[in-house]
């Protein structure tokens, strides 16, 4: 399978890669580790005229401590994520989800920004940075960095907060050094997508719930994460897990299949998530 | 546009569309055979080379995103015509193939993966090569040839 041809134009600074989004407008996509949006170029699913190639920007590839935070640049491998002395310390829990990428050889390529950026439902470290309470740092043609909360982030399938004229620079998570996680993911084969997946953080008595692959964009169990915090019973929690979601059918499961993994899994996290480590 | 890229240790340096494949530059244009497309979806893994030491899936990479690198196919793997690196070795000793479609693609997997973990359990070779699919032998004699690399001292 080939890609329609398009231009390629590769940059070496945020500035760079923000300049050429202005000159090329709405036709040009960004190029981080391409394990999205390759595929999707050679389906011809999509077909910008320019590619911007930001793969190589070293100033977006970073992980480090800024207060109570983590700052992880955009640019950032899931193999860098998932090896990270000071996430593991940290943020276990997206250092084990960036693990449960694909495989050694797409964890090599791809980036946690480009997977963040392209708002894909299945994938896995947008519900562990809906878990988490994660930030989105984000550069535009003017004036600072603009803030998103990951909650605010995506907005449609496949869609995101981003502008088209603006960049992923950074993913900003909370230190949870202490906090009961447990991330779980249903697949037919060990590098496939989700057919579900829930990302579980502790905090206290209640939890940040993240759902992968139940309905058009990541997103929170909201319901559960409330009964929680209302002082309901992990079971009984976990029992509306799938209140706020909209899964689709496909060839891996049905709806109703959907949504009984979701209440699976989310109690299996929570009890995983509440038992000593 | 004109790229050029160290493949085995050699420079090659070529005027490709953005549009190519990484391994189609290197099964069509350097006449690089050895790498196989298998699903070219990035999925089954036969395409598997190294990219600056590390195992990456070539269907899944521009030839242009690969400019001023280094990639690695398994040709380029054998330190000579007469030897073979030793987990090529292990492989043959321990019949790690039947078909030999997703040889290639396993070999440099199993040496990317030896090179992050050195003596890996036999979990680890398990999920260390999840990205590459084997149609024939259900792998055991690739997990028993990975291990037996391991314990040779393979890198």
């Amino acid at each position: 399978m080939i890609p329609a041809a398009f231009e390629y134009e590769r940059v070496d600074s945020i500035d760079a890669a923000l300049s050429a989004l202005k000159k090329h407008g709405d036709d040009a996509k960004l190029l981080a580790g391409g394990h999205s949006l390759l595929p999707l170029m050679k389906l011809r699913f999509a077909t910008p005229s320019v590619l911007i190639d930001v793969g190589r920007v070293k100033e977006l590839s970073y992980i480090r401590e800024e207060g109570d935070s983590i700052a992880i640049g955009a640019l950032t491998r899931h193999h860098d994520v998932q090896h990270s002395d000071l996430l593991k310390a940290q943020v276990p829990i997206l250092a084990h989800a960036a693990g449960q990428v694909g495989d050694q050889q797409v964890r090599h390529r791809g980036t946690i920004g480009g997977s963040v950026a392209h708002g894909d439902p299945a994938s896995d470290l947008p519900a562990v940075l809906l878990a988490l309470g994660g930030t989105m740092v984000i550069r535009g043609q003017t004036g600072g960095p603009r803030e998103v909360p990951a909650a605010d982030f995506f907005t449609g399938f496949l869609e995101t907060a981003l502008g088209p004229d603006e960049l992923l620079a950074e993913i900003k998570v909370p230190k949870v050094p202490g906090a009961g996680w447990s991330f779980q993911k249903l697949t037919k084969r060990a590098q496939d997508w989700a057919i579900v997946g829930a990302a579980v953080v502790r905090n206290g008595s209640s939890a940040g719930i993240g759902l992968v692959n139940m309905g058009p964009t990541p997103l929170r169990a909201s319901a559960a994460e409330a009964a929680l915090a209302g002082g309901a019973s992990i079971e009984d929690a976990a029992a509306v897990a799938d209140q706020d979601a909209s899964p689709s059918q496909d060839i891996n499961a049905s709806e109703e299949f959907r949504r009984h993994l979701a209440r699976v899994l989310v109690r299996r996290g929570l009890e995983e998530a509440s038992a000593a480590r | 546009m004109q790229v050029k890229v160290t493949v085995n240790g050699q420079a090659r340096s070529n005027d490709v569309e953005p549009r190519l494949l990484l391994v189609h530059y290197l099964r069509d244009v350097l006449g690089l055979t050895g790498t196989n497309v298998g699903c070219d979806t990035s999925s089954c893994g036969a395409c598997t080379v190294h990219l600056n030491g590390e195992a990456v899936k070539s269907c899944t990479m521009l030839a242009v995103q690969a400019d001023g690198q280094e990639v690695l196919t398994i040709e380029g793997l054998a330190p000579s015509e007469e030897q073979m690196h030793p987990m090529q070795v292990a492989f043959r000793e321990n019949h790690g193939l039947q078909c030999g479609f997703c040889t290639p693609g396993m070999v440099m997997a199993a040496v990317s993966l030896l090179k992050e973990i050195p003596n890996p359990t036999e979990q680890e070779v398990r999920e260390g090569i999840e990205g590459n699919l084997c149609r024939c032998t259900g792998y055991h004699n690739i997990v028993k040839a990975i291990l037996a690399a391991a314990g040779s001292g393979a890198k």
